[in-house]
């Protein structure tokens, strides 16, 4: 929405912005935490809050046209893209694409966490969706794999629904999310925090039963003789996202195998002349007021990239 | 309920047999003890049509092995709508001096009637698969072997089988098998009890049991757990073929295996457990699988890999136990049914119905067999023109649900109406949840989608069955 609003912004006079879900905001919107738009704003917002302000915005916008629920399965580098909504498949050729796709979670399956594979295991923002978009419990006492943001955000958002939190298992030596996160999320909740640990096993034929935790040398390696089971019925894995830019390969744009964001000299460009990434799509922001930053100047990118073509 | 042909385990031979006695006029019924079929030994197959390669010529597997491989050619892929790929495979070696091991596989194939096997030195390797590393010496190509969604190829056996008159019950585990006089039994099954004329025991793990149950404690099923990993789909062309190396005492080895719906799989370990229900992995297995994989085509890597399971095997001895047990008139064993398995079904299903016969059973064919199951739609299998054709007729195939690998909520309907009633029936029957993220994005959708069409509550969806709901309260 940010780059759509500063495309227009800065003189460009047909703008269509496509989301794949029935509303506007994306994840903005299952993270009913307040922390949001401290920068941009100068006021904390919960992010329902946060993108609300931009969909006022949008909606009074009369050169963005909106389109829900759509879902874009193919890009050329001619910027021809396609994509299916209910009833239609869509064909529009654009002088101009900016991808603000997103990221999508890390898996379990990523860190190849061993053990069996009952019910009960969650990405934490799928739990997020489902406690805060669903009203739905996942579990009842609940360990969480990795200390990313969401796994700490949720870890609070589950005790407050009195969900035992039993244990958030880091491997490396430090916390991944946030200092106040760290703090308000496990420290006021007595939520104990165990570095340089790993989740070794999990067990459970249909539902999680316990998993296995072990201490890890600075090799990352375990330590014999410091293993200790942790009875759950939930794991919650937070280990990091992968921006998702699927569509933007497919455009043949050059991608770097390890982040999976584009080869590119500066922020928001690709190899595609005129096809920008922006937001988590381009690198992973810790805070969405740099997200707004970063794609508002895409907009703009955009709107001077067309310029140049007349 | 009285049957003429009881069979337990919806698995690929149980199907296999239902469908094929689906072609007579008997009543068939086929239970399964899981939320669904396939979802025990079948479901972590890993999809291989073999030719009938690396099998003993005086094996009675071998012979099913060809046949089920003709069959699945020439017959059932086109008949089932199944996406079956003759991708065709390669057993490789490491050292010239194996090349006597080659020639007798090659000797014992065509003993037992597979076509084409050729010796390619590695002149012919670099320019038909150019990612084999090194250490690949030479091999031999074996072009009739091919692959299949395992699951998927049940699903079509079972919904013809009952297209076709047969009767599915799942969740039904067998607990009480009673001989009754004159002949037939009474079989207890998740608190219901049948009668029936002939009883087929497709009970995969369980078979020994099972047959103990029935009277018969004549041989034991030794679980052999192999665990197995899935690379990215952008990892599809990695090899063109199937690659083997030589096989072990105990295994075809660790594979380079393509699968039909593009993600290369890499594996199976091969590792006797006494646990029917271990079905975990281990830091040890893929170290393993990846040392094994990495030998044959050395570019593959850790962070090529997006899921993995593990399954179990079967195993009783060497070969397949397909008989009569003359201690328990009516009482047929296929068990022990290990790799090839998935292949050999549609020969064993043949192979039954003939014991069948020999006991007594009448086989009259029916007026009518509709031999024919129509294709499912997958979106991701089709272009896009098809796509839009699609849409006109059914405004939900534009309502994609799963982006990771393009699945619409028709999609998902459908597989409810075809008998999915699990995340993970949804899951095998269209792929959804099972790309990168590994339904991060979907899965609430889907667990409303099933709310909506199959009427229960979130707290009784399940992943795979009671016991796995995903949701223990709603909040208040």
């Amino acid at each position: 929405m940010a780059a759509a609003l500063a495309a227009r912004a800065a003189g460009v006079e047909d703008v269509l912005l496509l989301e794949r879900d029935q509303h506007l905001g994306g994840i903005l919107n299952q993270c009913i935490h307040p922390g949001f738009g401290l920068h941009h704003f100068k006021e904390e917002l919960t992010g329902p809050e946060y993108a609300d302000r931009f969909v006022k915005q949008v909606e009074e916008d009369g050169g963005i046209e909106v389109s829900l629920r759509s879902f874009a399965v193919k890009l050329t580098k001619d910027k021809e893209l396609s994509y299916l909504r209910p009833g239609a498949l869509e064909e529009v050729k654009a002088r101009s694409i900016i991808l603000a796709t997103g990221c999508r979670e890390r898996t379990r399956e990523m860190i190849q966490l061993p053990g069996t594979r009952p019910a009960g295991i969650y990405p934490a923002g799928l739990a997020q969706k489902m406690v805060n978009m669903e009203g739905w419990l996942p579990g009842r006492e609940a360990v969480i794999v990795g200390s990313g943001d969401i796994g700490l955000i949720m870890a609070r958002r589950m005790a407050l629904e009195g969900i035992a939190v039993k244990a958030v298992i880091e491997i490396q030596k430090t916390s991944r999310g946030l200092v106040r996160n760290v703090v308000q999320c496990l420290e006021d909740f007595g939520i104990p925090l165990y570095l340089q640990h790993r989740v070794s096993m999990i067990h459970g034929r249909d539902r999680v039963e316990k998993v296995l935790v072990v201490k890890v040398d600075e090799e990352l390696k375990d330590i014999p003789g410091t293993g200790f089971e942790i009875a759950c019925d939930t794991v919650l894995v937070s280990v990091g996202l992968i921006p998702e830019n699927e569509l933007l390969e497919m455009a043949g744009a050059e991608i770097d195998r390890k982040t999976n964001t584009p080869v590119a000299p500066e922020v928001n460009l690709t190899s595609v002349p005129g096809v920008f990434a922006c937001g988590n799509a381009c690198k992973v922001y810790d805070l969405v007021d740099w997200v707004t930053r970063d794609s508002g100047l895409a907009g703009k990118m955009a709107a001077e990239y067309l310029g140049s073509l007349k | 309920m009285n049957a003429d042909v009881l069979i337990v385990g919806a698995g690929v031979t149980g199907a296999a047999i239902a469908r094929e006695l689906s072609r007579y006029k008997l009543r068939i019924l086929l239970l399964e003890k899981e939320a669904e079929p396939a979802f025990g030994v079948s479901k972590s197959n890993s999809g291989i049509i073999h030719a009938g390669t690396q099998n003993s010529p005086a094996s009675v597997k071998g012979w099913l092995c060809v046949e089920g491989n003709r069959l699945m050619r020439e017959e059932i892929a086109a008949d089932l709508g199944l996406n079956f790929v003759q991708c065709g495979q390669l057993i490789v070696i490491f050292d010239l001096a194996d090349l006597p091991e080659l020639e007798k596989i090659r000797e014992e194939g065509e003993e037992l009637g597979v076509k084409g096997l050729e010796l390619k030195d590695r002149a012919w390797l670099n320019a038909n698969e150019p990612n084999l590393g090194p250490e690949v010496k030479a091999a031999l190509l074996v072009p009739s072997a091919g692959i299949i969604s395992p699951y998927r190829f049940v699903y079509a056996l079972v919904e013809n089988a009952v297209k076709n008159g047969a009767e599915l019950k799942t969740s039904r585990k067998v607990s009480a098998i009673r001989p009754l006089e004159g002949g037939g039994f009474e079989v207890v099954a998740g608190g219901e009890v049948f009668r029936t004329r002939f009883l087929v025991n497709a009970a995969g793990l369980y078979a020994d049991e099972l047959s103990a149950l029935a009277g018969a404690p004549t041989f034991k099923i030794t679980p052999r757990k192999g665990e197995e990993y899935l690379l990215d789909k952008k990892r599809e062309h990695i090899v063109n073929r199937i690659i083997f190396p030589l096989p072990s005492k105990t295994s075809k080895g660790i594979l380079i295996i393509k699968t039909s719906d593009g993600n290369p799989m890499i594996g199976p370990t091969a590792h006797d457990t006494p646990d029917k229900e271990d079905l975990s992995t281990s830091d040890e297995g893929l170290a393993e699988v990846l040392a094994g994989a990495r030998r044959m085509a050395p570019s593959i890597s850790k962070s090529d890999i997006i899921a993995y399971f593990s399954g179990l095997r079967p195993v009783s001895g060497k070969d397949f136990i397909i008989r009569h047990e003359d201690s328990v008139p009516g009482l047929i064993n296929a068990a022990g049914i290990q790799s090839p398995g998935l292949t050999s079904a549609p020969a064993i299903a043949v192979m039954v119905a003939g014991i069948l016969k020999e006991h007594g059973l009448g086989l009259e064919p029916k007026e009518e067999f509709h031999r024919l199951r129509p294709r499912p739609v997958h979106l991701f299998q089709v272009p896009l023109d098809e796509t839009r054709r699609l849409i006109g007729k059914n405004p939900a195939y534009g309502d994609i649900v799963c982006r990771c690998e393009l699945v619409s909520a028709q999609e998902i309907r459908e597989a409810l109406k075809r008998g999915a009633r699990t995340l993970d029936g949804v899951k095998f029957r269209t792929r959804a949840q099972a790309g990168r993220c590994h339904g991060g994005f979907c899965t609430t959708r889907i667990m409303k989608i099933m709310q909506e069409e199959l009427g229960f509550p979130v707290t009784a969806v399940t992943k795979r069955g009671p016991g796995s709901e995903l949701i223990k309260d709603e909040r208040k």
